[in-house]
């Protein structure tokens, strides 16, 4: 029995895209971009975790149901997020509602 | 069940055969309810992350929670975030990162068969940077305290905007709170890891155990790639008006 034995050299690589991630995000939030701060911190750190996933956890190698399983976790997270913004981000669209 | 019940009659030369396996040679660690190792390890893996999604939701409300405070202050976010200190962030984020690269190292150690002194070596690594990003979360919290920006009785707050800076502050001891707790149960975890590795039970016939610890462990990361920029970042471009 023995899974998918990934070279050590894929180890480093991802570690070092790791590193450089956060690096990247550190000198990134230094600079005043407005909004797309935002969007460059939450799109680095997705990337990273995606790294992590793929490769650290091994799910490029896992079973179909392993990916659906983890897939999962991240839909249910959208759905609550999303459904709890769209309550708050229209609030008072509707005249004389709260705020 | 005997076997050879049969309407076969099996040739005079077959009166004595060599006693066949009943049970081909199993694996020691394999249990009963399982037929192959493999089925064993995808069993173990699968229930991980089912956990693991479990622990999405479970963190993911937190999250939430501080998407609606910040989206209500944005600007008191970004104050609060500017008192905490980036490179200590950013240092435990690079040390978190280097405990998931000697994990995963780990587990390829005892994939592949390495001497008990490799693996133990790589996981007793892993520990060693979980507790060193311990140590660097006490120090940090000390420093709140000392300038009392603990939320409660004693907070206090220079700003412009106290109320959602204690909010931050809420979220912010909550959030690093449960995630510190899940880095004290990963150390305990590897420690139990750790014992058995020295004790040679691991190698590429099994090592389940260690590839659902490093799950679990890799999880923990994950969170704290998303905790850093959220809580330390924001406030880094902010200038106080």
């Amino acid at each position: 029995m023995s899974g998918h034995v990934a070279p050590k050299s894929m180890y480093y690589a991802v570690f070092a895209a790791l590193i450089f991630g956060t690096a990247l995000t550190v000198a990134v939030a230094f600079i005043d971009l407005g909004a797309l701060n935002n969007v460059l911190m939450l799109g680095i750190a997705i990337t990273k975790a995606a790294l992590v996933v793929l490769f650290f956890m091994h799910v490029r190698w896992g079973t179909r149901l392993t990916w659906v399983v983890a897939a999962s976790g991240f839909f249910w997270l959208l759905i609550l997020f999303g459904l709890t913004m769209s309550d708050y981000l229209s609030r008072g669209w509707v005249p004389g509602t709260w705020r | 069940m005997p076997e050879g019940h049969s309407h076969y009659h099996p040739p005079p030369v077959a009166i004595h055969p060599a006693p066949a396996a009943e049970h081909p040679e199993t694996h020691p660690w394999l249990q009963h309810h399982f037929d192959t190792m493999e089925q064993q390890a995808e069993a173990s893996t699968l229930g991980m992350w089912v956990f693991l999604v479990t622990e999405i939701m479970f963190f993911g409300g937190l999250f939430m929670a501080y998407l609606v405070y910040r989206h209500a202050s944005p600007q008191g976010f970004q104050e609060a975030s500017h008192h905490l200190n980036i490179y200590w962030g950013a240092a435990n984020t690079a040390i978190l990162i280097v405990s998931s690269l000697t994990m995963a190292l780990a587990v390829r150690s005892a994939q592949t068969s390495q001497a008990r002194g490799t693996q133990v070596g790589w996981l007793l690594a892993t520990m060693g940077f979980g507790l060193a990003f311990l140590g660097i979360k006490a120090i940090e919290y000390t420093d709140k305290f000392k300038d009392h920006i603990v939320p409660g009785p004693y907070f206090q707050w220079e700003g412009l905007y106290p109320k959602p800076a204690e909010q931050f502050y809420s979220l912010y001891f909550a959030m690093t709170g449960l995630h510190a707790l899940h880095m004290i149960i990963g150390v305990g975890i590897m420690a139990v890891i750790t014992f058995l590795a020295w004790r040679n039970t691991f190698d590429e016939e099994y090592y389940t155990p260690v590839e659902v610890a490093g799950l679990y462990w890799h999880f923990v990361d994950i969170v704290w790639i998303f905790l850093f920029p959220l809580l330390y970042l924001i406030g880094r471009h902010y200038h106080a008006g």
